[in-house]
């Protein structure tokens, strides 16, 4: 009991300036925090329908109510780039770049990176997919063309945790999480942007280092 | 009706004008969108939480624009602090990773994806192999950080006691529940 005392002091101590604390990344940061370019979460997984395919997903813009959903919406100055880095030095070899044009997602890639780092261009050489972005309440908007297949529109947040006991923790107004716990993000809603191509076009490394960017117009 | 008449007319004088124009290919303009400028970063994330549980609030922004191959110079140590700050009495985890080399390794920010069999953020087997939606990422992460060698320490902070989403995952693309 000493030693979780002594935790939760110093826990708390050290985030008592940062409560607004949220997770897996939702509004994890005041630059982006309710803005389009949020990332909320980053799944990327192997295809639960064909194990020759690779899942990527970027949820954006989280917590949302179902009466916030159907006002949310792309932004078309948002780049929404997932990076694959296949020689483990942790810069992009491959990228698939996704940014919405008048009401549909433009994905271009796999291809290979052609500016490493903070700046990218967008690949308009590279492969090319669209689908109409879905709206709330419409059945989804799937394009499957060439291997690729590409949904974007609001979908239910995957993302589950008690952040109200995360907080409390922290906060040192409890001295453990409740159980069972209440899943902070129950009836909230993200924009999804999911992306399934086939494996074949990420090269032939064993395993890859990835991670979803959003990049903004200057 | 005269007038309407003008119309018609004049709508199969243009579909004529447009066949003939058509013969021309070289006068086929395909008009796209604008794809052109150059964008640069301001939001990135790889697992889930680090930047939530390991990034003091001043540097949120800073990490979140930081490449992954420049986070680990900046941010190894800031993590070490923090797990130690979070708890205290961390030895090593259930990974057998000392403070060191755990938060060196969650600095760089990338989800290591494997290219074949089972991805998976931890099936009780795999371990970071990916990220499934189904996968209970934050109990894994509590326990790395609070459980200790044999993920027995500091039970009530291992698990939130969260264990799946509210809404059932697709087994078909898009595998995202619809939405509330």
């Amino acid at each position: 009991m000493k030693k979780l005392a002594i935790f939760l002091l110093s826990a708390g101590a050290m985030i008592l300036f940062a409560l607004s604390i949220t997770s897996a990344d939702h509004i994890d940061a005041p630059a982006v925090t309710g803005t389009t370019m949020d990332i909320t979460d980053y799944f990327a997984f192997e295809s639960p329908a064909n194990n020759n395919n690779m899942v990527f997903v970027a949820n954006l813009q989280g917590l949302l109510s179902p009466t916030a959903t159907g006002a949310a919406a792309f932004d078309e100055g948002t780049l929404i780039e997932f990076n694959i880095d296949s020689d483990g030095d942790l810069r992009e070899d491959m990228i698939i770049q996704a940014i919405p044009r008048d009401g549909k997602m433009i994905v271009f890639g796999p291809t290979p990176a052609t500016s490493i780092g903070a700046l990218s261009t967008i690949e308009t050489g590279a492969t090319r997919v669209e689908v109409d972005i879905t709206s709330y309440g419409e059945t989804a908007e799937i394009t499957n063309e060439g291997g690729i297949t590409v949904f974007a529109g609001p979908r239910d947040d995957p993302f589950f945790f008690d952040l109200g006991a995360y907080q409390a923790v922290l906060g040192g107004t409890a001295t453990g999480f409740s159980n069972p716990g209440t899943d902070t993000f129950a009836g909230t809603n993200v924009l999804s942007l999911v992306i399934e191509v086939p494996k074949s076009m990420l090269g032939n490394a064993a395993t890859l280092n990835t991670w979803v960017a959003t990049k903004i117009k200057r | 009706m005269k007038y309407r008449n003008f119309l018609s007319l004049l709508a199969i004088a243009f579909c004529f004008l447009f066949v003939a124009c058509g013969d021309d290919s070289a006068t086929e303009v395909e008009v796209d969108f604008d794809f052109s400028g150059e964008y640069t970063l301001s939001d990135q994330m790889a697992r889930p939480a680090i930047n939530t549980v390991f990034v003091a609030a001043e540097n949120k922004d800073d990490f979140n624009t930081t490449i992954p191959a420049d986070q680990g110079g900046v941010y190894a140590e800031r993590f070490e602090n923090r797990l130690l700050a979070l708890n205290p009495g961390y030895t090593t985890n259930a990974l057998g990773l000392d403070a060191t080399t755990f938060t060196s390794i969650l600095a760089s920010d990338v989800l290591s994806v494997a290219t074949t069999g089972t991805t998976t953020f931890f099936d009780g087997t795999n371990v970071l192999t990916g990220r499934a939606l189904a996968d209970d990422v934050i109990d894994v992460e509590l326990l790395l950080i609070f459980g200790g060698p044999d993920g027995t320490a500091n039970p009530g902070l291992t698990s939130d006691n969260v264990a799946a989403n509210d809404k059932e995952f697709l087994n078909t693309f898009p595998y995202l529940a619809s939405p509330w």
